[in-house]
């Protein structure tokens, strides 16, 4: 059965549990905020979604998995991080980064400082903390296309 | 907060298993060793701050999603491109 939320993007519309991702200890800045949604964009092709506040529809982050617009990335974190979320090893979460959209939006970039996992088996998500040097808290995404697409 | 004055090479226990090291002290920097179980996440406080202010910067941009329509474009062009080579 569908639960009926109010989202920033869509307006109200019927979400399932399983849509539904427990952050206990939430997102740095938004720390009170604890259950999010996550939500496909208009576009379900587009490889950015919604991570919406379920409380909160005027709350949402615009985010994106790295290996949509990286040639290669790795998820280096603690081992606190990944048992935050129910895991004993990070081989089957799902990695996100929050989005930064400018006003020019050719400029955006992405967070992999601060990585989103999520462990959809549990549904049970986290901001984990990088530990490379490699990433930091903005990635310019346009940038990192086209190296991939230079191969 | 407690305060605690240690020289070069001595070091401080947090609980049972945390220990900082004064490793090196160069002008006003101080080098620290910290040996603790894995578990324990240790990171520059700075990293929080800045992970937290670019969240906060996430948020504040407050793009519509029409506009998300119009962004999605960027990478179908872009992905376009990489099947043409």
């Amino acid at each position: 059965m569908g639960i009926k939320i109010k989202t920033r993007p869509f307006g109200e519309i019927e979400v399932t549990e399983q849509q539904i991702i427990d952050f206990p200890d939430g997102i740095l800045g938004f720390d009170d905020v604890r259950k999010f949604v996550l939500l496909d964009a208009h576009d379900e092709n587009s490889p950015l979604k919604w991570l919406q506040a379920y409380d909160e529809p005027e709350l949402a982050f615009v985010i994106i998995r790295p290996v949509d617009f990286m040639r290669e990335y790795e998820l280096v974190v603690s081992m606190n991080d990944i048992e935050a979320v129910g895991a004993d090893t990070a081989e089957n979460l799902v990695v996100f980064a929050i989005v930064t959209i400018p006003t020019n939006p050719s400029d955006m970039t992405a967070n992999l400082q601060g990585p989103i996992i999520v462990n959809p088996e549990k549904r049970l998500g986290r901001q984990a903390i990088s530990l490379s040097d490699r990433y930091s808290v903005r990635h310019k995404i346009l940038e990192e296309m086209k190296k991939a697409a230079e191969g | 907060m407690l305060v605690l004055a240690r020289r070069l090479n001595e070091s401080i226990m947090i609980g049972d298993d945390i220990e900082v090291v004064i490793i090196d002290i160069k002008g006003d920097q101080v080098k620290l060793g910290i040996r603790a179980p894995k578990r324990v996440t240790v990171h520059r406080k700075e990293i929080y701050d800045e992970i937290r202010k670019e969240n906060i910067a996430a948020m504040d941009s407050k793009v519509k999603p029409e506009e998300l329509r119009e962004i999605s474009e960027i990478f179908k062009k872009g992905k376009d491109e990489r099947e043409k080579k």
